[in-house]
């Protein structure tokens, strides 16, 4: 339902809650590092609000707001923010992964 | 391949975008390496630690104890802790009183301070649930109060964030702040828990 | 009404008292909002003036929020917000509620 949206959960039913904790992977932490930092929480250059992060977070579709992990979501919302905020262009991320994906395959 | 395992494997769709966009930040002089490394290394260290040393000294000390009540962020300041940013507002645990924090909207959690949430306080089943039946929800946490103690649930829906400051364990009388820090637990500060007895 | 934490903002003005009944104004706009929806349309009472920040929902909008807003935090029983509320008559929930979505009840 759009005007209730999918992320405003209080107050839904749902099942048991699952206790799980893992411990957090380096590309993970990362993540959660560059997001601190392009916010600049402890000061310097504020790139992002968390605020756009959020709302990123919150335009995911359902299905993967539901099913992507906590990271997952986090570097999507991040990479849209800095593509909207015209910190980094489409085009440069697409060449990046090209390049990226290129590097790990010759190495494997 | 993903140097976190020590053998190679394709990185998924969402380490492929971490590699890349930490690569392009760095080519454009926003972020430098060592600045994620040293960030991850902070984050590291926060631990549910830090919020046991302000429980455990505002249980022998009464007036620190109304200071942290009054302005959370500025009593931790004064115990050297580095918080930054953080508007943090603590709950007191009574007899009359238990206090629970979830963030019904995303995972709003005292960060700095305690370090990453837990899944679980992320997870939907909590976020839903929590504000609409607590009680169930504590007994599946193990804790069960009586009628006579209200829930007081926080929402933690916008720019502060919460502590619980959990009531003292019987049998802990001339303890020093130490020994009594080490049976806070992360969980009695989100409000799930009740501290470890002495 | 002392605010809990003083902002350097340019701010608007604070409308509503320690222990004030408001309500929640019930309406679904879309955009990002920090009220949730299960509490639109409830009546509570401000229970602590939080201080006044940018406002999230333009701030999301790379715009910078300001004035700032008083910010509260408003304190519902649970009997009035659930209809089926299993639990005791004191049992509550507070939530933090910006001063915009909020009317006098």
């Amino acid at each position: 339902m759009l005007e209730h949206s999918h992320h405003d959960m209080g107050g839904e039913r749902a099942g048991r809650i699952q206790r799980t904790e893992h411990d957090y992977a380096e590309w993970e932490r990362r993540i959660d590092a560059m997001a601190v930092l392009l916010w600049a929480i402890k000061g310097g250059k504020r790139y992002l609000t968390v605020d756009e992060h959020r709302k990123n977070i919150e335009a995911l579709p359902p299905e993967d707001y539901d099913r992507l992990s906590y990271y997952e979501k986090w570097i999507t919302s991040l990479t849209q923010s800095l593509i909207q905020r015209g910190v980094i262009t489409t085009e440069e991320l697409g060449r990046k992964m090209e390049q990226v994906e290129k590097r790990c395959s010759r190495s494997s | 391949m993903s140097e976190d395992q020590g053998r190679y494997r394709p990185l998924s769709y969402f380490q492929l975008m971490e590699v890349s966009l930490r690569e392009l930040l760095v080519e454009k002089g926003i972020l430098t390496e060592e600045a994620i490394s040293e960030e991850v290394a902070a984050m590291r260290a926060r631990t549910p630690e830090r919020g046991a040393r302000v429980v455990a000294k505002a249980w022998v000390d009464e007036s620190f104890k109304q200071r942290l009540l009054k302005n959370g962020t500025a009593a931790c300041e004064e115990l050297g802790l580095e918080i930054p940013a953080l508007k943090l507002v603590v709950v007191e645990n009574t007899p009359q009183v238990h206090n629970v924090i979830v963030c019904t909207l995303c995972s709003c959690y005292p960060r700095v301070l305690l370090g990453i949430p837990p899944d679980w306080y992320k997870s939907r089943a909590y976020r839903s649930r929590m504000v609409r039946e607590p009680r169930a929800v504590l007994a599946e946490f193990g804790l069960s109060l009586s009628e006579r103690t209200a829930i007081r649930v926080h929402d933690s829906t916008a720019d502060m964030r919460y502590l619980v400051l959990p009531m003292r364990p019987a049998g802990t009388a001339g303890w020093d702040e130490a020994r009594l820090a080490s049976l806070v637990t992360r969980d009695s500060m989100i409000g799930v828990a009740l501290p470890a007895p002495a | 009404m002392q605010p809990q934490f003083v902002t350097r903002y340019p701010a608007l003005s604070p409308t509503f008292d320690i222990g004030q009944r408001v309500r929640v104004r019930k309406t679904a706009p879309l955009g990002h909002i920090r009220t949730p929806f299960y509490i639109r349309g409830h009546v509570g009472e401000i229970e602590r003036l939080c201080g006044s920040f940018p406002n999230p929902e333009e701030l999301a909008q790379m715009r910078d929020g300001l004035p700032a807003q008083p910010l509260y935090r408003v304190r519902f029983r649970q009997k009035d917000v659930w209809p089926d509320y299993q639990g005791p008559e004191n049992d509550t929930v507070d939530i933090e509620i910006y001063q915009h979505w909020l009317e006098k009840a």
